[in-house]
């Protein structure tokens, strides 16, 4: 088992209505399997298919980045800072 | 007040503050560049903006912007400080600070930090505009991996 941390920010922490979010799946789980796990218990997730970007442990991951125990998991939409 | 280089702040910013942040007696140049809350996009009329950051993350792909120009121009010092919560019309968001021995080359790096910044780091605006609010659009597409 992998436990951590998800972590929502802007227009995505606002459509799921909360900032973060604990998780636990199986070994071997990867940042795919934990979007398809919250877009069934945080149903908000799902309009934002497509737009969302994640980061793990504060460095962009691709959906099949495997987890480990402890990451931190950032969701949140396109940047738009400046 | 900071020294910090890259600095996610929920203080008011200064560009002369900032570009002390670089200057030393090697650095013949200093190029600052300012983003300022204006008062109309697209067509509307903006009351104030709500800057939302994730600043363990912002901080450290500021640094890497800063290590990005290094590669590519002879700078010496780079400082971008962003400002986040809420800000007023009239009121710098973000500040850019570029020193180098000669200013060959500070204004493109000047340049590719603040558009870099636009493209890469997790910070996002929400506009509170005469009759709404809306989170800006960013990029399409997410960056690569940076790690």
């Amino acid at each position: 088992m992998a436990r951590g941390k998800a972590r929502f920010f802007a227009s995505l922490r606002e459509a799921v209505g909360r900032s973060e979010i604990e998780w636990v799946l199986a070994d071997g789980a990867t940042v795919e399997t934990l979007m398809t796990h919250l877009r069934k218990t945080l149903p908000g997730l799902e309009e934002w298919a497509g737009r969302t970007w994640v980061a793990v442990n504060r460095h962009y991951a691709a959906p099949e980045t495997v987890l480990q125990d402890c990451d931190e998991v950032a969701l949140f939409p396109p940047v738009s800072g400046g | 007040m900071s020294d910090q280089l890259f600095e996610i702040t929920t203080t008011p910013i200064s560009m002369d503050e900032v570009s002390r942040r670089v200057s030393s007696p090697s650095a013949g140049a200093i190029v600052s560049f300012a983003g300022i809350v204006r008062d109309t996009n697209a067509g509307r009329r903006v009351r104030y903006l709500e800057y939302e950051a994730y600043p363990e993350m912002a901080e450290p792909m500021l640094a890497q912007i800063a290590e990005e120009i290094k590669a590519r121009w002879p700078v010496e010092k780079v400082a971008i400080v962003h400002r986040v919560g809420r800000q007023e019309i009239g009121e710098i968001s973000v500040v850019v600070a570029i020193a180098s021995a000669h200013r060959q080359g500070a204004f493109e790096a000047g340049r590719y930090a603040i558009d870099r910044l636009k493209e890469i780091v997790p910070i996002w605006k929400k506009e509170f505009f005469e009759g709404g609010e809306v989170w800006i659009q960013g990029p399409e597409k997410p960056p690569r991996s940076n790690s």
